[in-house]
């Protein structure tokens, strides 16, 4: 599936040359200077610095930038329909866009949940007229996620659907998730797995372990996560079948997805920023709007351990897991607080900052896993080589900024960053084409 | 010292000059007019959304003797009934500007949350599973008198560690005050990794007898449904505290309410060896320390008495 596939807001496609830029997209084997010249939406050459003739189009003097192939979410929660006072898809891929990303795949545990192909038209249209990114939209596995009856999987497909979750639940029964990926056979689509024992999560609200004795929370432990992908890497080794693990939180999880991988198990995973950067000693604070999201901050060895996922590739991507809420459900003690954060909006400079910089991961390699997020549903990773669709993340790698000073594009502003001082922002986003962000103070050199 | 938030944040110093400042109450407790006139004019809030008997009561009568107006709200029956937040309710009742808001909260977090919300001073009297501090204050108040001072005594914790939020302040303030710790309880109750609290973990009561003061937590009976343990019965026959396992030189501390039959036999519980009578006296003259080193001594005195614009309030027969 290609990626134009996907739905945004129909647009003019972008003319401008990009000048002395940076480029480098690792997958495409381009890693030099050039001058990046799009017309119509497409990358249309990548000519020597200072080279390429701009005549009447705009002209950017991105001497200083990089030039990165645009970022690919496969986790994020746009919130609708149903919450919109938390997000939805107009303020969601402007986050994105403000992000470096040039696509995103919205999960489907909605208010009602998309279960229906009447759900993914419907959103499908709403994209194509308020989405600043490309759009694919999950549906659920089973029906209104009660965990029972399986959706129409088939005609979800026809209408649209990207893949499958029930993300924010784990599919608790064994014989429901193999029915699944027997129908996978028929209709095909990624189904992609929240993974949680439910009981031995139990009223659990972070890590267990001795953070959590001391602040006397309730537990959730890393074999809630570790059981389950164990349990669910059978049943798609012995069904065939191709699964996605979303949220990596243990080492104990990484573990199991290795030796899957290495069983030839169709399986593929994520990371997210917040637990490649934090562990939780943060949730010592009591802070649930920064700290408090399912799966839990970890500990450091497994925050070391989700790295070497991402280095040697058990972790197939970077996901956010952008999760909006409104101040009233994170302005109550921790226990009670709604689970998530959001991260869009700093995810390629949080990673760059806490791993790139300090020498623990390549940019090469980082860039690789922020676009990787495309290919485990089957759809073809945004590109920098000549002729294709422009997909671009334009970056200063020097800047430095507060994240939420400026405020957020998300309607909700429960970053795990905020506060934070980073390094590396996003001055300029394509999407499909189109420029889908621009920094506000990024003031444009325009030729005469 | 601003809030009292945690045992955590307290130095053995603070702990120290709380509990010299009780001593100083007990004697007040001794006269004929147990009132002194420090918080006269000032109004005390306490904010319960957990049932209570002894900290509750405690805390209200310790007002009453400092001369302060009191309001109790109890969430039963209150706006929190009526979905009110917590934050709401802060700010409804910071219209009457009281000096301190005293809270008792299901949610570990609650009083610091508060403390960022209210310009009064926030006193935790128990948030969800997290600390108790007033709780730990006296019970290191009650071992004082018993035993003059904590250094290197040996002090057992026995029972439901896991839910209970008084074990985890009384294990820094113990720990604070010098003692040595062991924690005891079925595996399924003492939570994984508590010994980086600095506190020694066993599931068998067989040492016991090293114990000077065996402090016991109360089981809750809904514990079973979760499985926590297999039956009372069970629970008893191996870790109850009776007149068999207790030597007769070892102290007995429970914070109540006591499941006689359960965590403590009932001829223990009477015996001369319970301190749990003498825990919750020192309650009172230990919330009275707390509302006094809060409200009315040193830096938290200029504070509100710049926001009253009231004098220096000098408890009758207090050193200063």
């Amino acid at each position: 599936m290609s990626l134009a596939q996907l739905d945004m807001r129909v647009g003019e496609g972008a003319d401008l040359v990009l000048r002395r830029a940076t480029v480098l997209d690792p997958v495409a084997g381009i890693d030099a200077r050039h001058d990046v010249v799009i017309r119509d939406g497409s990358i249309a050459e990548l000519a020597a610095p200072g080279e390429a003739l701009a005549e009447g189009i705009e002209e950017i003097d991105a001497g200083a930038l990089h030039a990165f192939p645009a970022f690919f979410d496969p986790h994020v929660h746009l919130r609708t329909p149903g919450q919109e006072h938390k997000e939805d898809i107009e303020t969601g891929s402007r986050s994105a866009a403000a992000g470096g990303y040039c696509g995103v795949l919205a999960m489907a545990n909605t208010e009602p949940p998309v279960s229906t192909p009447a759900d993914i038209e419907a959103l499908r249209t709403s994209a194509r007229a308020a989405a600043s990114v490309r759009v694919g939209f999950l549906a659920t596995v089973t029906s209104a996620m009660q965990g029972e009856e399986l959706t129409e999987m088939a005609s979800l497909r026809e209408a649209g659907a990207c893949g499958f979750s029930d993300d924010g639940l784990p599919i608790r029964s064994a014989l429901v998730l193999r029915r699944a990926l027997q129908y996978q056979r028929l209709c095909g689509g990624t189904i992609a797995l929240h993974e949680e024992d439910p009981d031995l999560s139990g009223t659990g609200v972070m890590h267990e372990g001795p953070v959590s004795a001391v602040l006397g929370l309730d537990g959730i432990p890393s074999i809630s996560e570790s059981t389950m992908i164990a349990r669910d890497a059978a049943l798609a080794g012995y069904e065939g079948g191709r699964i996605h693990v979303q949220h990596l939180s243990a080492a104990e999880s990484v573990e199991a997805v290795r030796a899957a991988k290495a069983g030839g198990v169709q399986i593929s995973c994520e990371a997210s920023p917040h637990h490649l950067c934090l562990t939780d000693e943060a949730v010592r604070s009591l802070d649930p709007h920064r700290f408090k999201m399912n799966p839990p901050l970890r500990t450091e060895a497994d925050r070391q351990a989700l790295i070497e996922g991402l280095r040697d590739g058990t972790i197939d991507c970077v996901a956010t897991d952008h999760a909006p809420h409104a101040p009233e459900e994170k302005e109550v003690p921790f226990e009670a607080a709604a689970m998530g954060v959001t991260g869009l909006e700093t995810a390629f400079a949080s990673l760059y900052t806490e791993l790139v910089i300090p020498g623990v991961l390549d940019l090469a390699l980082l860039i690789e896993r922020m676009a990787g997020g495309a290919e485990p549903f089957g759809i073809e990773r945004p590109s920098l080589a000549p002729g294709s669709e422009a997909n671009i993340a334009l970056c200063d790698l020097g800047a430095e900024w507060t994240v939420g000073e400026d405020g957020y594009e998300s309607r909700s502003s429960n970053s795990w960053c905020g506060g934070r001082k980073l390094t590396g922002r996003v001055l300029m986003t394509l999407a499909g084409g189109q420029v889908a962000y621009r920094l506000r103070s990024f003031s444009l050199g325009v030729a005469a | 010292m601003r809030h009292l938030l945690s045992i955590e944040q307290l130095s053995k110093v603070e702990i120290e000059a709380i509990l010299d400042r009780a001593e100083s109450f007990a004697e007040v407790g001794r006269r004929d007019i147990k009132k002194v006139p420090t918080l006269r004019g000032r109004t005390v809030v306490t904010l319960f959304y957990e049932s209570s008997t002894r900290t509750s009561s405690s805390f209200e009568l310790a007002a009453k003797r400092l001369s302060a107006d009191l309001v109790s709200v109890r969430a039963a029956g209150s706006s929190v009934d009526k979905g009110e937040s917590l934050k709401d309710t802060i700010a409804t009742l910071s219209a009457y500007e009281p000096a301190a808001i005293v809270l008792r909260h299901p949610h570990a977090g609650a009083a610091h949350m508060v403390a960022n919300w209210a310009d009064a001073t926030v006193v935790n009297a128990g948030d969800g599973k997290h600390e108790h501090p007033s709780q730990a204050l006296l019970d290191v108040y009650t071992l004082r008198r018993q035993l003059g001072s904590l250094d290197g005594k040996r002090i057992w914790i026995v029972g439901d560690v896991l839910h209970s939020r008084v074990a985890r302040s009384n294990l820094i303030a113990f720990k604070a005050m010098g003692a040595e710790l062991t924690v005891c309880g079925p595996p399924a109750l003492i939570p994984r990794g508590l010994e980086q609290l600095g506190c020694e973990v066993t599931h068998s009561l067989d040492r016991l007898g090293e114990a000077e003061v065996v402090y016991a937590l109360r089981l809750q009976r809904e514990r079973m449904q979760e499985s926590f343990v297999p039956s009372l019965r069970e629970y008893a026959a191996h870790f109850q505290i009776d007149s068999r396992r207790l030597g007769r030189r070892q102290l007995l501390m429970h914070p109540g309410p006591v499941n006689r039959g359960v965590e403590l036999s009932g001829e223990v519980i009477d015996s001369p060896q319970s301190l749990i009578a003498e825990q919750v006296a020192s309650g009172l003259v230990v919330r009275m320390a707390i509302l006094y080193e809060l409200l009315a001594s040193s830096d938290g005195e200029r504070a509100s008495a710049h926001r009253n614009g009231a004098g220096r309030p000098t408890p009758i027969g207090q050193p200063a």
